[in-house]
């Protein structure tokens, strides 16, 4: 299950009616069960791109191809998952993970079932009957990964998914992605603005040059897992890309 | 003293009618003229006796479920062309902006300024009342239905469609249940004016029947104390259905509230 990203370009056309040119050739191959970070300056299009890999926004040229097949709408394949707010607050927890079934048309025992299994991947069992508002930002982002996993997408789509968590919240948070995303074997493209995060949880750092984005440097991490993040590996590829980042951040 | 402090503020809202009934009871020895102002036990006997044939036009009770029947149907008409229509300009720019200008026209006519042309149109009965009563409740729900759609949150809109959802499965799981408060609170604004407008429109002519009709023609017979029954009976009626409409909110939206 490749994803393969070719010449990928976007150009915004704002109210005033000029061009904005958002992505500029962006060339990607991501392979199966890898994860991906995504980190560049503030504004530089890291959200737009995972839109468009998504099928929620199109490009303006360039293609995206899962397993050679192309991408040009959402698809059930690739499963999003948003900053926050995103659960249906009318649904329990367990019809919000049952959602993607539903729409499938699965009976309704079937589908609990499924879902169940994945509200005890994300740590959730008793919770099935809540709803969101009862939940904390954390407990909901876990709802919000269980949803995805349960339509069995290829790909997990993460735009800034834990932005909005406190910083011990957030920590834990990406423990249990990483435990999660080693059971349940999928690819993942993870769009965030914390280094951080990115360098703790990729196998690579696809670093963003500011607009229009284009790909500055990918930064594997070879760095085992469990990853630790006081180790001097781990801070002298953090402190990379930081200036990285920094160089783009400059004169803007 | 949690209990005190309980019973306060439950109870602070019952002084003032309590203070006013006492001041009309004082009020109604002193002036001593009934058809003037009625003693507030007269209308209570009126009250406490809501079968009686009042001047050969029926009974309290039975002008009052004609009066519900009326708004019933205007409501339930206004509703069924509203919601749908509402649904679809929430929807479509295009629709939206096809309509919109005709309904700021028609918004600000009082839906009584209709009665004539009513009249003219459907006659003395039935259809005509409705007809204005529909009109009343028409715009509150078509706006709130139109507000209640715009508003649905497009980060769900988006996960419904990477979770596969089609435009059917869009409309029916995310966009009714999301747009489902603000169309609600339509309604029971909508039922709110519909009941003022039926009121009015029974006193105006047109009508044989009903609580407004009733309440105008017990003033033909100087009977005050019938026409301040048949006003608390309106009142009544009215504070019971927002009632209604307002615990179905706290149950089944309840999550509009509490979701930040």
């Amino acid at each position: 299950m490749r994803l393969e990203i070719r010449n990928l370009s976007k150009i915004f056309v704002s109210e005033k009616g000029e061009q904005i040119e958002a992505l500029s050739n962006i060339n990607l191959t991501i392979d199966e069960q890898e994860f991906i970070c995504i980190v560049g300056p503030s504004g530089c299009g890291k959200t737009t791109f995972l839109r468009i890999i998504g099928g929620l926004d199109v490009a303006t040229s360039g293609t995206i191809q899962l397993n050679g097949q192309v991408i040009t709408g959402p698809t059930p394949q690739m499963a999003m998952i948003f900053q926050e707010y995103s659960l249906f607050p009318w649904r329990t927890v367990i019809d919000n993970v049952a959602f993607g079934l539903e729409l499938r048309g699965l009976p309704k025992e079937e589908r609990y079932q499924i879902a169940k299994k994945y509200l005890d991947l994300v740590g959730l069992t008793g919770f099935a009957e809540n709803f969101s508002y009862e939940l904390s930002g954390g407990m909901r982002q876990r709802v919000a990964v269980a949803r995805a996993l349960a339509i069995e997408p290829k790909v997990i789509l993460m735009d800034e998914p834990f932005g909005a968590l406190d910083a011990q919240t957030r920590n834990r948070m990406q423990n249990e992605l990483l435990q999660i995303w080693e059971k349940a074997k999928k690819t993942i493209i993870f769009v965030t603005h914390s280094v951080d995060e990115a360098v703790f949880l990729g196998d690579r750092v696809i670093a963003l040059t500011k607009r229009p984005a284009k790909i500055k440097e990918i930064v594997p991490v070879i760095h085992c897992r469990p990853r630790d993040r006081t180790c001097s590996e781990f801070v002298s590829i953090r402190k990379h890309v930081l200036e990285l980042i920094a160089e783009e951040s400059s004169g803007t | 003293m949690y209990t005190t402090k309980v019973l306060q503020r439950r109870y602070i809202g019952l002084i003032l009618p309590v203070l006013l009934i006492i001041i009309w009871e004082i009020a109604s020895y002193i002036i001593n003229n009934p058809f003037f102002l009625p003693r507030f036990d007269a209308v209570l006997a009126v009250l406490a006796d809501p079968f009686r044939d009042r001047l050969g036009s029926g009974s309290l009770i039975s002008n009052a479920i004609r009066s519900i029947q009326r708004v019933g149907l205007g409501f339930i008409c206004a509703a069924v062309i509203a919601i749908p229509l509402g649904i679809m300009m929430g929807w479509s720019d295009r629709l939206y902006r096809f309509f919109d200008s005709t309904i700021q026209l028609l918004r600000p006519i009082p839906p009584l300024a209709w009665l004539p042309l009513a009249l003219a149109w459907f006659k003395i009965g039935l259809t005509s009342v409705v007809f204005i009563i529909s009109i009343g409740a028409f715009f509150p729900i078509l706006l709130n239905t139109i507000d209640g759609i715009k508003n649905v949150r497009k980060t769900w809109l988006e996960v419904a469609s990477t979770l596969g959802a089609s435009e059917r499965q869009l409309l029916l799981k995310v966009i009714i249940p999301g747009a489902a408060p603000l169309i609600w609170t339509g309604l029971r604004i909508g039922f709110g004016i519909a009941w003022m407008v039926l009121v009015a429109a029974e006193i105006l002519p047109g009508t044989t029947s009903g609580l407004g009709y009733l309440i105008m023609y017990a003033y033909n017979f100087g009977q005050i104390e019938l026409i301040v029954a048949g006003m608390m009976v309106i009142g009544i009626i009215g504070i019971a259905f927002d009632f209604l409409f307002q615990s179905v909110e706290k149950k089944k939206f309840a999550w509009r509230r509490l979701e930040r």
